[in-house]
């Protein structure tokens, strides 16, 4: 029967139909929901890990106990775990295992514009990459037995446009897969002695794959009406071409992004007057193509920046695009916001109004950079705000108080802020620490995490006790605030930038949006009282706006945190 | 048939990815070919959302461009003057007549321009408006505004009301539907 599925459930349909058992991922957009989904069929073993490399490594042991198994990132996520990555590469698998990482062109919700198709070429590990729901089943299940068929880990690639579309698909029958573990140490020990003997293999490999790309029917070559232009392209890329020129002109849709072919894309270079290449983000295709001897279109003409669009490509190729009415009228932005309720404000007023430098690091409490409140100066990856308040500090120690902290996550913590707070610790730096522990993974829409007590599946878990880790590395001033109590935050961060050795405070409230947060509703203006001061507007609170001069609140939004009224000096809030 | 397009546009949070969903089941009653695309993560946090629906014999994009859509349903009318651009010459936007202030508003950085509906209409723009909250109020909860919204729409497709009914029973829970029902069928006769 027919369905309409994102391309993420996609995948984790494909997984399931594959016969994988077996699934670790660290969250991130847009590749969240690939492993949420594959939580949903009870024949899938399905966790969170703290990070991508712990994801990567425990989907390899699956692997190698003989089950199909898979993790799931977003692009920087792979940097994450590009160690075991490049090694994976040479050990092969036992059972398939797949690799889903999901690129951000455009940066919907992302910290910068990687092109994940690098790291095929760079581990040298095959890499598929659907264009649309249907695909993504499909090149799922081709992946497990290109994995198992040449021995090695496969990439799925994904991007935003085709995670989060959705399209019409047919689901299947799952299939049982698995073998058993036999040991096999010049194949798994990876030590000089044995990895010298498996690069040869992984050459080999590549080069078999590169013979098998010749004649995959993923790697699929469309007829047109004319041959004055032909495309090469792949992934949402295709869906733009095909959308803008119809069947037009020939299109070679690559679905396997590494190794590509070399006689197939030649033989259709020959077939077309113009050759052209589109793909969004880095030119890897179309270095692929110089490097046979072919001089494309390409990057000359589409940019290495941003998303593409059907109008977009045709545009650059000379067509005529339709054309839109825009207002001639200044139309506000509306930048996304910290949630009403959002336990992060009290917090970053606290900062801002101290005029303490922040160094930021990854999740929604990143919404902190935004106006009124512009509390963060940096934020790079997950966890450097405690490893680069760690260098911003000891770079500053001797001189004068530099009134720094670094502001983390609970889920961004357990990722990778320990390490950091390790060497705070170990090294002896005056770091100020501050975990924003909203028992939950916010920004990514609410997973579980080590230290909620829950796992991805909803049931009962170890936590993880922040308090007593912090100790354990050997943190003396540990301490949990209430940021929602504006004096008891402020007094929390004073004393602790004041001490002569790293701390930690830990800001401990729910996320606002949890369903077991009971609000205490909307706070009420007394008007009478209202000097017009416009102290409460200081926060960015979404629900307070001025209305003939004095405070307003959304009765749909206010949830009652009390942090606008402890502002009023006059009580009329 | 050539392919038809319907932009959702609204406030993050507001219910958007319901509404999408919801057209997409019925579309699929009549097998078309159909491509959904949404919005998650960061610009869900209150930021300007947009979910494209595109549906017809063979859909390649899973996008809307500048001039392509057909309609464009809003949630909120500064995000319908946002979007303007990108209705087709002909095309309709239907838009909940709420408004919320985006956050430069809120802090006296930016205004919220005034008229605008009229403004829209003098650009020589279809624009039906009406006011979506107070009949998602006036059917049990604020929050079925995008099932309201859904019922303005509905006017201008020719699926039975049994049949969208059909996919908002799919689309929501158990526990809401009277109240959803109701709010498509304000939202279809205002």
């Amino acid at each position: 029967m027919k369905k309409l599925m994102l391309g993420n459930e996609a995948v984790a349909r494909g997984l399931f139909e594959a016969g994988c058992s077996f699934v670790s991922s660290y969250p991130g957009t847009p590749s969240t929901e690939i492993t949420e989904c594959a939580a949903r069929y009870a024949e899938i073993y399905a966790e969170w890990a703290p990070n991508e490399k712990v994801a990567m490594e425990s989907a390899f042991g699956a692997c190698l106990a003989g089950k199909r198994s898979f993790c799931g990132m977003k692009h920087v996520g792979l940097n994450v775990a590009a160690d075991p990555l490049f090694t994976i590469a040479y050990t092969g698998v036992n059972g398939g295992m797949v690799i889903g990482v999901a690129d951000d062109p455009g940066m919907h919700s992302s910290q910068n514009e990687q092109d994940s198709r690098h790291y095929a070429r760079a581990a040298k590990i095959p890499m598929l990459e659907p264009a649309d729901s249907a695909e993504a089943i499909a090149f799922t299940k081709e992946a497990y037995e290109i994995s198992e068929r040449f021995d090695t880990p496969v990439l799925l690639k994904m991007c935003t446009r085709v995670s989060h579309s959705q399209s019409v698909v047919e689901p299947g029958e799952r299939v049982e897969k698995s073998r058993s573990y036999e040991k096999n140490p010049q194949k798994y020990i990876m030590m000089p002695g044995n990895a010298k003997r498996r690069h040869p293999v992984v050459e080999e490999r590549t080069r078999a794959l590169l013979e098998w790309a010749e004649t995959w029917e993923g790697n699929r070559l469309e007829a047109g009406e004319s041959n004055d232009m032909g495309f090469i392209t792949s992934s949402t890329s295709y869906q733009y071409v095909k959308e803008a020129f119809g069947d037009r002109y020939p299109v070679l849709k690559l679905g396997m992004i590494w190794p590509m072919p070399k006689k197939k894309i030649l033989d259709f270079a020959a077939s077309v007057k113009k050759l052209v290449v589109v793909e969004e983000l880095d030119s890897f295709i179309e270095e692929h193509a110089r490097n046979l001897g072919l001089d494309p279109v390409g990057k000359d003409v589409f940019s290495p920046i941003g998303e593409f669009s059907q109008n977009l490509v045709k545009e650059l190729l000379g067509e005529e695009v339709p054309q839109g009415k825009a207002l001639e009228e200044n139309i506000p932005q509306r930048p996304p916001v910290m949630c009403a309720g959002c336990p992060h404000r009290g917090l970053f007023y606290t900062l801002a109004k101290n005029k303490i430098t922040v160094m930021g690091d990854i999740g929604c409490y990143t919404l902190g950079a935004v106006p009124p409140l512009a509390a963060l100066d940096t934020t790079i990856c997950m966890g450097a705000s405690v490893s680069g308040l760690h260098g911003f500090v000891k770079a500053l120690e001797g001189s004068a108080d530099s009134k720094t902290v670094g502001v983390i996550g609970d889920s961004t913590f357990m990722h990778s802020g320990i390490t950091g707070l390790v060497n705070a610790s170990y090294n002896a730096s005056n770091a100020t620490v501050i975990i924003l522990d909203n028992s939950i993974t916010g920004m990514t829409g609410h997973q579980q995490n080590p230290t909620t007590g829950m796992n991805l599946k909803g049931e009962p878990a170890a936590a993880v006790n922040l308090e007593e880790l912090c100790r354990a590395v050997g943190i003396r001033r540990v301490r949990v605030v209430d940021p929602y109590d504006l004096k008891e935050t402020e007094e929390a961060v004073k004393e602790e930038l004041a001490a002569a050795e790293p701390s930690v405070i830990i800001s401990r409230r729910p996320c606002a949006l949890l369903k077991y947060v009971k609000h205490r509703g909307p706070i009420a203006v007394d008007t009478e009282k209202c000097r017009s001061c416009k102290a409460c507007m200081k926060i960015g609170y979404p629900a307070i706006s001025m209305e003939n001069g004095k405070a307003k609140i959304d009765n749909t939004l206010c949830t009652g945190c009390g942090v606008c009224a402890q502002l009023c000096k006059f009580g009329a809030l | 048939m050539k392919t038809q397009n319907i932009m959702i546009v609204g406030v993050g949070g507001q219910g958007s990815l319901l509404a999408s969903k919801l057209l997409g089941r019925l579309l699929l009653t009549r097998g078309y070919d159909i491509k959904v695309s949404e919005v998650h993560g960061m610009s869900q946090r209150g930021g300007s959302v947009v979910t494209y629906v595109r549906f017809g014999d063979k859909v390649y994009s899973p996008i809307i461009d500048k001039g392509e859509a057909d309609f464009i349903v809003s949630f909120e009318l500064l995000e319908a003057a946002r979007w303007t651009e990108y209705l087709k010459p002909g095309g309709k936007i239907v838009v909940n007549t709420q408004r919320i202030n985006p956050l430069p508003v809120i802090i006296g950085a930016a205004e919220y321009p005034e008229n605008l509906e009229e403004k829209i209409r003098s650009a020589g723009i279809g624009l039906e408006s009406f006011d979506a909250l107070s009949l998602a109020e006036k059917a049990g909860s604020a929050k079925a505004v995008n099932i309201a919204l859904m019922g303005r729409l509905s006017k201008f497709f020719d699926f039975s009301e049994e049949e969208w009914l059909c996919a908002i029973k799919e689309s929501v829970p158990e526990k809401f539907l009277e109240l959803n029902k109701k709010a498509f069928l304000l939202g279809r006769q205002a």
